[in-house]
């Protein structure tokens, strides 16, 4: 039953046993590693729309393998997949391989998305308003612009039985997915629950960032004095969350806990930070509050740094505050610099990459950076660093997603064991 | 565990901007007018029937506010709602509020619109539409309105979203996230949707419009439960929902010997008709003896709202001692069957 939950007495410890990855750096977790270690960039011209009429025409697109695994989707389902499920089912596939056999599948599906599938939502309207009669093929689009129907594929593909829930919380989406599956396993409510966020390009998505004027002219520099905008990517990414006891049970492979989430929202402007970043501290002061960590404990931030004015700003202000005397031990960097920003997916794939760097003990740069805004005074990470360059073990990394409306959301990871 | 209980109720619907037009509406079991609109593409001539929320007299205060202005219906009808469900207070005494808006196809007019001019010359696509055509602006405006830090969701999905997420809330509400939870279904008529709708049931008149609960410790109604959420895609639709009508009736108070026919719960029902999407639906509850409302019935396919007007409902006739128990079924269109029972607190 949805309600009343079945709660244990004590909440439990979650870890992380299935990751799944698709950016413009590519599929899986060595080629993302790869590019977040050494803070690659991605960025060019796009090819999957006209952009020819944008003031912008540069994103981070990845490329789809030339087998996508469809599990156990008939033929006919699989050619009507449109391009944000074809790298949602590459992360999941990643994701579920690696944890096979924590689930018994009859576990939550907790997806982030901002779009869905908007591709086949634009081509359902330019054959609405087109010449013609036919209506052929409009009742597939429509449905396949449902966000729902991805989460349906993957569940039928994948076997996936538990409930779905789909959280559109714009930017922070990804992140409150991964903070919602969290609660849901640290509860007792459900063993082990798959989570993640997935986005792809989409002509209205990026016209609209455009006619804003959000994207950056020359190149994506979060914390920069000179910044002038983000980038937009794509990708998806997908993780297998699993008690600490189910997980050391079976002997699986750790590849970090999940230790503090905190959500919250900046009722300042539709689209614009408060200038203080006040829900941006209380998201973080809530995540380390529930893991019982300081933030001199905490080595690194991967922020939601999105290379704009108005949010580099924002959260430049609420680590500062956050921090207080211990800012500067705090190192900094936003993995946008290098694929943009993927929206509904951003916080998940961000989440990945606290991962990465945790077990790998490595933190991830921004190469494009130069010139730090003077309002920072925490370290950034301007180029590939090892964490035995720090003067403090690297154990804990916070991650900050915020997003239109005002959803923020940050999550607190520790390198286990 | 604490129990979660439902203290506060709000409604726009075709009937009207309350929960008292809503009821009034109900109460007579008729399909309400519907009203004719153009097909957006000028080659179609035949128009698109639709049910749509009558213009607010007066005018709602809340417009007036800064972030409001410039909302579509879908946020409208969504605060309005969300409004009337916390009722009359001083903000002062507002305490930390989450927020859990549920859609179905969400902010369609001015997603239609902003691509619209996106395709004819994106150097001119307002800036001012976009923000509006995001799933979460509806949401972000209630929080804004009610000057409200807490956690905010936008949940999308069938109409049984609406249920998971009364759940998601009720759960906020036991871990001590949140003093007091809105749970707010709402969605918007555009001929784009209106067009898709009929892909699928041409019998079904898309309607408009909001409902909004607001979950508590304490009020006059009990959650008692809401089920599983059973896909389709796992058993079949008519086995979800069998499982569905089992988990309801199953977790249900015995029913009184002396008294069956009374003492049975009101059932509300998300049928529209006997044919089309409802066929299974309509086949589970065929042999329902106890008294049933069938809001669809009266207001249209509201998608989301449909779901929300459902649950207003099944806790309104509990309010007012029209029934001391009832359940609600909600068969999505093509994700899953999920239920709710709900009695006198």
């Amino acid at each position: 039953m949805l309600f009343p939950p079945t709660i244990s007495e004590r909440p439990h410890r979650v870890v992380v046993t299935g990751v799944g990855i698709i950016t413009a750096y590519g599929a899986g977790w060595e080629k993302n590693a790869e590019g977040f270690r050494w803070g690659r960039t991605t960025f060019k011209p796009v090819t999957l729309f006209d952009v020819s009429r944008q003031r912008v025409q540069k994103a981070a697109q990845a490329e789809l393998p030339d087998s996508i695994p469809f599990g156990n989707l008939s033929r006919r389902k699989q050619h009507r997949l449109e391009r944000a499920a074809k790298l949602l089912f590459c992360a999941a596939h990643e994701a579920l391989q690696q944890s096979a056999g924590a689930q018994d599948l009859a576990v939550p599906l907790v997806l982030g998305t901002t779009s869905g599938g908007m591709s086949r939502g634009e081509e359902f309207f330019r054959a609405a308003i087109s010449a013609g009669n036919s209506r052929a093929g409009q009742a597939t689009r429509v449905t396949h612009y449902l966000a729902q129907r991805q989460a349906l594929d993957l569940a039928e593909a994948f076997g996936i039985r538990g409930p779905i829930s789909i959280i559109a919380n714009a930017c922070a989406a990804g992140a409150n997915a991964v903070g919602h599956a969290f609660r849901t396993v640290q509860s007792g409510q459900f063993e082990c629950a798959i989570a993640g966020g997935y986005d792809a390009l989409s002509q209205l998505v990026f016209a609209g960032f455009d006619s804003l004027q959000a994207l950056s002219p020359t190149a994506c520099r979060p914390f920069d004095a000179n910044r002038d905008g983000l980038a937009l990517g794509e990708g998806a990414a997908i993780l297998t969350l699993e008690t600490l006891q189910s997980a050391t049970k079976r002997g699986a492979q750790i590849f970090g806990e999940i230790v503090g989430y905190g959500a919250a929202t900046d009722a300042h402007h539709l689209t614009q930070p408060h200038p203080h970043g006040d829900a941006a501290l209380m998201t973080m002061q809530a995540a380390c509050r529930e893991a019982g960590v300081q933030p001199a404990q905490i080595a690194y931030i991967n922020a939601h740094g999105t290379g704009t004015p108005l949010n580099d700003i924002a959260e430049t202000h609420a680590i500062n505050r956050w921090a207080g005397a211990d800012v500067e031990k705090i190192r900094v960097s936003s993995t946008k610099a290098g694929i943009g920003h993927l929206l509904g997916a951003a916080g998940a794939v961000e989440t990945v990459a606290c991962l990465m760097a945790l077990k790998e003990q490595w933190l991830p740069p921004m190469t494009t950076t130069v010139t730090p805004d003077p309002e920072v005074r925490f370290n950034l990470v301007p180029k590939p660093m090892k964490a035995k360059e720090l003067s403090q073990p690297f154990e804990y990394a916070l991650s900050n997603s915020f997003g239109f409306g005002g959803a923020n959301a940050s999550l607190l990871f520790r390198k286990f064991p | 565990m604490s129990s979660v209980y439902i203290s506060g109720l709000g409604a726009v619907s075709p009937a009207g901007w309350s929960v008292a037009a809503l009821r009034d509406a109900l109460a007579k079991e008729q399909l309400l007018p519907s009203t004719e609109l153009p097909h957006g593409n000028p080659g179609r001539t035949r128009p698109l029937p639709v049910m749509r929320v009558p213009p607010p007299n007066p005018r709602p205060a809340f417009l007036g506010h800064s972030r409001l202005r410039r909302t579509s219906p879908i946020t409208q009808f969504a605060v309005a709602a969300a409004l009337e469900a916390l009722g009359p207070r001083d903000p002062a005494t507002t305490r930390k509020i989450g927020v859990i808006v549920c859609v179905f196809s969400g902010c369609v007019n001015y997603s239609r619109r902003f691509y619209d001019e996106a395709l004819k010359d994106p150097a001119t696509a307002s800036p001012l539409v976009f923000p509006e055509t995001v799933f979460n602006a509806p949401a972000s405006h209630i929080s804004a309105y009610l000057g409200s830090s807490a956690i905010n969701y936008t949940l999308v999905g069938d109409a049984g979203t609406f249920l998971s997420g009364v759940a998601t809330g009720a759960k906020w509400l036991l871990d001590g996230a949140v003093d007091e939870c809105l749970v707010v279904g709402t969605e918007e008529i555009d001929w784009l949707i209106a067009d898709a709708v009929r892909l699928f049931d041409r019998t079904k008149f898309l309607s408009e419009g909001a409902g909004a609960i607001l979950l508590r410790k304490e009020g006059s109604v009990k959650l008692e439960a809401i089920t599983d959420e059973n896909l389709y895609h796992v058993t079949g639709k008519t086995a979800a929902l069998a499982e569905m009508r089992q988990q309801l009736e199953g977790s249900a108070r015995p029913v009184d010997a002396s008294n069956p026919e009374s003492s049975r719960p009101l059932l509300i029902d998300s049928t529209s008709h006997e044919k089309g999407i409802s066929k299974e639906e309509t086949l589970l509850w065929k042999d329902w003896s106890g008294s049933r409302l069938s809001p669809k019935k009266t207001l249209g396919e509201g998608l989301m709202a449909s779901a929300a007007w459902q649950v207003v409902a099944a806790a309104d006739a509990l309010m007012n001692q029209r029934a001391r128990e009832t359940i609600v079924s909600i068969a999505g269109f093509h994700q899953h069957a999920v239920g709710a029972r709900l009695t006198v607190a």
